[in-house]
């Protein structure tokens, strides 16, 4: 068990490797502050195509052929697919490894389905058992609506805590050959649930668990926040953000300093309550902007930890209070690159 | 005129319930559509919705209480008239152009549009 | 490391009903009130013609009234206005009878994919059915009431 450090961590000794990467967005992502940065920004909702469903789709393709892309690598040099999404039957990741022909593990760990699948790929790759994966996730705002809330066109204000799904998708190569960032270690969270039972405040009902998988990391690594440049989480939103800071703050740790949110970057400044959340909105964020950040030298090591809500429609409509998980990836920007 | 601002400022007020009940509650939009039809029923039933359509007119039968109160009042018709039959006849006789024009416009309106996604 | 021990559940929901952003119920309120006092005055008016130009009765407005209103929140959920407006409004623009319209247009819309007896035709009641069921229900036992009570002799129909 050498690789094993500490409790919950996982530390690799052979590289493993940020090879591509690929990222494709929404109209309305695209009118965001980090509009720039994304590979590509669809003209609509639709995409072209004729239901929501198989936009959704979309995104996860053009996203995972991207990232296959810019490795440098055809889908037959790919050896497995990870992935996930939010819909029932995770069917935009099903559809999209139908087409891809890539042998395919469906994953889901709702809106942390990304850091689960770079948790899982790196695990893959270090131990021998493949050269190249392709991790994606996506999520769609008229698919989620759909399935967790109420229809588009029904006349209901949101919540104050509401959060907007992000429509887009984002896509990772990760290689036992080359690359100029590398995973060196992984946290797997533990499913966390203090009792919150409002479908709109995901995140409230998540910061706990972002909160544990943070500290357990830390306390693995033997480090203090400022190990990392940025700990970065996926879609805790504004409010969710906030809790965080709050509840590490009340464990003796300030994460002020490093601390952010890609629910909170990605619509900045634009009129969303609490900000965005979403599969899409955490692998879109770390593919196309702080995976740049990192090749430009400007951050030299992260820690990536999506959350993820693990209700269903069913468990909402029953009352029952939302769990939540969260995994932490810990990447670092190669030395001499 | 007089009845066009009664019917705005007490159209407004039982609106001003349903918001209330939407903020402080946490209530979802299906609940509040049920229970302002089933609290219409009974306050027609009590007798204290008839006084309010009377000075509202459209301020009382335009909110979803009106639906509730046309069925109490249809029901204590057809009760009046056609004895027990009328317990069931009588709401929905009352009531039934409002639900075939619900469904008939519903369905075409389905038919015709796509859901968008706002920007 | 785990952080249940440092905070105790209960105490948890209710540090987050604390600290959690507030939506505004006065103005809120204030939104709800001059929408829906609006949809009513507009009501009204949809009456007026109903009784004055067009010469029907009591019974015969209240129905011209009910569908027209119904006819206009259908046709503005099908454009994609009325859930604009009912972002704005809340309540004002979910309890008058174009609210009704629009709960059974919305889901109707949303999953028109799935064909048209199964999607259309039956989403069209996933919010309206509940209304039918408790409306009429209560309209029954309204009725059983009222024939009691009139046999009885307790009160004279």
């Amino acid at each position: 068990m050498g690789k094993r450090v500490g409790t919950y961590t996982v530390q690799f000794d052979r590289p493993v490797l940020i090879r591509g990467r690929g990222s494709a967005v929404g109209q309305e992502e695209g009118k965001g502050p980090l509009g720039g940065y994304f590979d590509q920004i669809a003209q609509d909702a639709m995409w072209g195509q004729d239901s929501f469903e198989k936009a959704e789709k979309r995104f996860f393709m053009e996203a995972a052929k991207k990232a296959v892309e810019s490795a440098g690598l055809g889908l037959k040099d790919i050896h497995y697919l990870l992935g996930g999404d939010l819909l029932n039957q995770i069917i935009s990741a099903s559809y999209s490894a139908r087409d891809l022909d890539i042998p395919f593990l469906g994953l889901y760990g709702a809106c942390s389905s990304m850091a689960e699948s770079l948790c899982i790929g790196s695990m893959l790759i270090d131990g021998g058992f493949a050269q190249n994966i392709l991790c994606a996730t996506s999520s769609h705002f008229a698919t989620a609506e759909r399935q967790f809330r109420y229809p588009l066109e029904l006349g209901t204000p949101k919540p104050p805590t509401g959060q907007d799904t992000v429509t887009g998708a984002g896509a990772t190569v990760i290689s036992a050959e080359q690359g100029d960032l590398e995973v060196k270690s992984v946290t797997v969270g533990r499913v966390v649930d203090f009792g919150i039972k409002d479908a709109n405040n995901m995140g409230a009902a998540m910061a706990p668990a972002a909160v544990q998988t943070i500290l357990s990391n830390l306390e693995d690594l033997n480090a203090d926040p400022g190990y990392y440049d940025a700990i970065i989480t996926g879609d805790l939103g504004i409010f969710g953000s906030d809790i965080l800071l709050d509840l590490a703050g009340k464990n003796n740790v300030d994460l002020s300093g490093v601390h952010k949110d890609c629910g909170k970057m990605i619509f900045e400044g634009m009129d969303k309550n609490c900000g965005a959340s979403g599969c899409g909105c955490g692998a879109s964020v770390l593919n196309a902007y702080f995976f740049k950040k990192m090749l430009d030298g400007d951050l030299q090591r992260i820690l990536f930890v999506a959350t993820g809500a693990l209700l269903s429609p069913t468990s909402v409509q029953q009352g029952e209070s939302i769990p939540s998980i969260a995994h932490a990836v810990h990447i670092e920007r190669r030395a001499g690159k | 005129m007089m009845d066009y601002v009664n019917a705005f400022w007490v159209g407004g007020l039982i609106c001003v319930i349903g918001q209330l009940l939407m903020s402080l509650t946490n209530m979802t939009p299906a609940r509040i559509l049920v229970t302002f039809v089933t609290a219409g029923c009974v306050l027609t039933a009590l007798g204290l919705y008839k006084p309010i359509v009377e000075y509202a007119g459209a301020g009382a039968t335009v909110p979803l209480t009106g639906f509730g109160y046309s069925l109490a009042n249809g029901v204590i018709e057809q009760v009046a008239e056609k004895g027990a039959i009328g317990i069931f006849t009588g709401g929905v006789m009352a009531t039934a152009g409002g639900i075939a024009a619900a469904v008939v416009f519903g369905f075409l309106v389905s038919v015709i549009f796509n859901p968008k996604v706002k920007k | 490391m785990n952080i249940k021990k440092k905070q105790e559940i209960g105490n948890y929901n209710e540090y987050v009903k604390e600290t959690m952003p507030k939506s505004h119920t006065f103005s809120s309120c204030i939104k709800a009130f001059l929408v829906g006092g609006l949809i009513c005055t507009i009501g009204q008016g949809v009456s007026d013609i109903g009784k004055n130009l067009l010469k029907l009765d009591e019974k015969g407005t209240a129905a011209f009234t009910c569908i027209v209103l119904i006819f206009f929140g259908a046709l503005l959920t099908g454009l994609g206005i009325y859930d604009v407006i009912g972002k704005f409004a809340g309540a004002g623009s979910i309890v008058p009878i174009t609210g009704f319209a629009n709960s059974m247009v919305s889901p109707a819309l949303e999953y028109k994919r799935e064909g048209y007896v199964l999607g259309v035709g039956a989403k069209l009641f996933t919010i309206a059915g509940p209304v039918l069921v408790y409306g009429i229900s209560t309209s029954v036992l309204v009725g059983l009431i009222y024939f009691i009570l009139n046999a009885l002799g307790v009160i004279q129909l």
